[in-house]
């Protein structure tokens, strides 16, 4: 609406009736000037008591958010921490199974060995015979003296020689003891070696265990701190869940690539089976079935896994019977060797096509058949082939990372969540304060605009006041007593 | 939930049965008037090319066909091929070839025709190309587009050219349009007054070079 539209109170003068217009306006706005002051008060107090509302409503429901984040943080921490504790009492029981299931034999080979060892000890402690007493009266006779007596002399040289021969005899004996002796001692040795390599064998698995039990305490610790809901534990939950989280996504971003190869390497050739000429959805038929085939892979893949039990995305298949689940990672992993075989071959007959195709374009434009190259030829194609078998077990293997991102992804999404409720929440508290400052604003704007007739009711109440003010007589009236001024206080 | 779960999936069968009505890029098809009259023979090794081009271009599913224009064309006896490529590629190729053939066996034993009914050809061209079914219909006039009506045959009527795109390929420029450009102008405009007129759109492609423009490429 122009000025040229309001209608003229004083014909064929707009400057004047705009005058009028304006002064009648701001008398009604300053007769309304309480109740516009209440109403627009009133106004951004409701907008600013609705928006500090909802911001507290948001951020509750941040807290919530919070805390289910940490709940299921809290879970799926203990979930991973008791699967590895699981995992690291069956690696101990392997062990044990494995290395100290042998323990009664080492323990009865040792006894039987310290028996040996100790039958063969005492052996060489038996200490030759002493000469008996005999001998030494013997002895004692022999070498009395024969006072010229010949035949005492050769009596008692008889009797010497007997004796030198006894003890040369005894001494012969002793050797031949001792030699035995050594021998004895010779054998222990071999005992030796056995029983320190049986005991290095004991050591080594006391060792193993010593080594998994550590590791069982440290996942008690980490397995404590989560059930207690410790901050600790919390932090390192978050920080593994981020480093899952962007480790999966570009893993899995990988595959997506390997499937974009896989798809180019069966699209083509798809056409031979299913048409290129028709269409489902708007999409080439021919490019949806090879879309259908991978999307097929990698399902395949992820119940092959999961009744592997490399994943535990299922949990119906998880706790299927371990026969039912055995028979069905075979016929997933059948399955998946089918269809890599399928892609290996539909590889092969894109090459023929793209072969095919080659040798009529030329043909039609007129271009003489180029025959070089043939000994490269076969080398594309056995390529093609090789990429078309794998791929599938690459994308079967995309199970892992999926996993990692799908639990990863929650608590990851969780705290964005929780991000952005709190960036809500203080949006709308900022909100509410802007509605109740602009509330504020626009009654010092009215009070502007009508600011004339304000002034001069503020003059009117001055000069009121002033009235009242001034005494009737002009008799100095006598002055109240100056109040005593305190002390000042040190 | 369950019963949500049962209206969502109803809605994504209902979304993928209205989605499979939908046939995606359409299939073309393409006829190929010859003009065979007096000395326009000898341009045939370009219609030659051309027609290998249409072979490299057109895909499964597509339909071609070349007629010639000669003193009657409004008949089948003037196709010299035809075909609607299968949708399988191997196919496909046997019949690139199997057309390319019959081509080359029409150019080698070609006579000139002493009149030229071009209209009698562009009624036979929709007729066909209705027929097909196709989805883009696209006739292509190889000549000089001077027609040259036997004696008491009838063409000056409007021509149904619905949905069809006409191309004039290598109109040659007659030894009067030298004297009198106009002439080659005015009988330019005439072709296309007509073509749409019946409606259709009308093109000229000289450069054969640019052939790609055929297919809107």
């Amino acid at each position: 609406m122009g000025l040229s539209d309001m209608p003229q109170l004083w014909p064929g003068q707009p400057g004047l009736s705009l005058l009028i217009w304006i002064a009648l306006i701001v008398i009604v706005l300053y007769f309304a000037r309480k109740p516009a002051h209440s109403s627009i008060r009133a106004v951004s107090r409701l907008l600013r008591n609705a928006l500090h509302l909802s911001s507290h409503s948001v951020l509750m429901a941040e807290e919530r958010l919070k805390h289910r984040n940490r709940e299921v943080l809290f879970s799926m921490g203990q979930e991973a921490s008791e699967r590895q504790i699981t995992r690291e009492f069956e690696r101990m029981e392997t062990v044990i199974h494995r290395d100290l299931a042998g323990f009664p034999t080492i323990y009865r080979k040792l006894d039987e060995q310290i028996t040996r060892m100790e039958e063969d000890y005492s052996r060489t402690s038996e200490v030759p015979p002493t000469p008996d007493a005999w001998v030494r009266a013997v002895d004692a006779v022999s070498n009395i003296p024969s006072n010229g007596d010949t035949m005492v002399a050769d009596v008692l040289n008889n009797i010497h020689e007997s004796m030198n021969k006894a003890q040369k005899h005894a001494v012969e004996e002793y050797r031949e003891m001792f030699h035995e002796r050594h021998h004895l001692l010779k054998k222990l040795l071999p005992s030796w070696r056995r029983v320190n390599a049986a005991l290095c064998e004991v050591k080594k698995s006391v060792d193993s265990l010593d080594e998994r039990s550590k590791e069982v305490d440290s996942q008690l610790e980490k397995f404590e701190h989560i059930c207690k809901g410790k901050s600790a534990g919390e932090r390192m939950l978050s920080s593994s869940a981020y480093t899952q989280f962007f480790i999966s996504t570009f893993v899995l971003l990988i595959a997506v690539g390997g499937g974009i190869v896989n798809f180019n390497l069966i699209a083509y050739p798809m056409q031979e089976m299913v048409g290129g000429s028709s269409y489902l959805a708007g999409f080439k038929t021919s490019n949806v079935a090879a879309m259908v085939i991978i999307l097929l892979e990698l399902a395949i893949g992820l119940f092959f896994m999961e009744s592997a039990r490399f994943t535990r995305l299922f949990p119906v298949i998880g706790a299927l019977d371990d026969k039912v689940r055995e028979r069905m990672k075979w016929i997933t992993l059948t399955i998946l060797v089918i269809l890599a075989s399928a892609e290996s071959a539909l590889a092969y007959m894109r090459d023929l096509m793209a072969a095919e195709n080659q040798a009529l374009s030329q043909s039609l434009s007129g271009v003489p058949m180029v025959m070089g190259g043939e000994s490269f030829s076969s080398i594309p194609t056995a390529v093609q082939m090789v990429i078309g078998f794998i791929l599938p077990f690459v994308l079967a293997l995309a199970a892992l990372p999926l996993e990692s991102f799908v639990h990863s992804s929650r608590i990851v999404l969780g705290v964005l969540g929780a991000v952005i409720l709190r960036l809500v929440a203080f949006v709308l508290r900022l909100l509410g304060n802007i509605a109740h400052h602009v509330g504020s604003a626009i009654v010092h704007g009215y009070d502007l605009i009508i600011f004339m007739p304000l002034w001069v009711e503020e003059k009117l109440i001055n000069r009121t006041a002033e009235t009242k003010a001034t005494p009737v007589s002009d008799k100095p009236q006598p002055q109240p007593p100056a109040p005593a001024k305190p002390e000042p206080s040190k | 939930m369950i019963r949500k779960i049962q209206i969502l999936g109803l809605s994504l069968a209902a979304l993928l049965f209205t989605a499979c009505g939908d046939s995606g890029p359409q299939t073309r098809g393409v006829y190929m008037l010859l003009d065979t009259s007096g000395t326009y023979t000898e341009e045939m090794d370009k219609a030659s090319n051309i027609i290998n081009f249409l072979l490299l271009k057109l895909n499964p599913g597509d339909s071609l066909a070349v007629a010639r224009i000669d003193s009657g064309s409004f008949s089948e006896k003037d196709i010299i091929a035809k075909v609607t490529f299968d949708t399988r590629p191997s196919v496909t190729n046997q019949q690139k070839r199997g057309f390319r053939e019959k081509m080359d066996d029409f150019i080698s034993g070609l006579k000139s025709s002493p009149y030229t009914d071009i209209t009698g050809g562009l009624i036979q061209a929709v007729e066909f190309l209705t027929e097909t079914g196709v989805g883009n219909k696209t006739i292509l006039v190889f000549s000089d587009m001077e027609e040259d009506l036997k004696k008491g045959h009838v063409r000056d009527f409007t021509l149904d050219m619905k949905g069809c795109e006409v191309i004039a390929l290598n109109v040659t420029k007659l030894r009067s349009d030298q004297v009198d450009p106009r002439e080659y102008m005015k009988r330019l405009e005439h072709w296309r007054a007509r073509i749409e007129e019946g409606g259709g759109t009308f093109r000229v492609i000289n450069d054969l070079d640019r052939l790609q423009s055929i297919f809107g490429e």
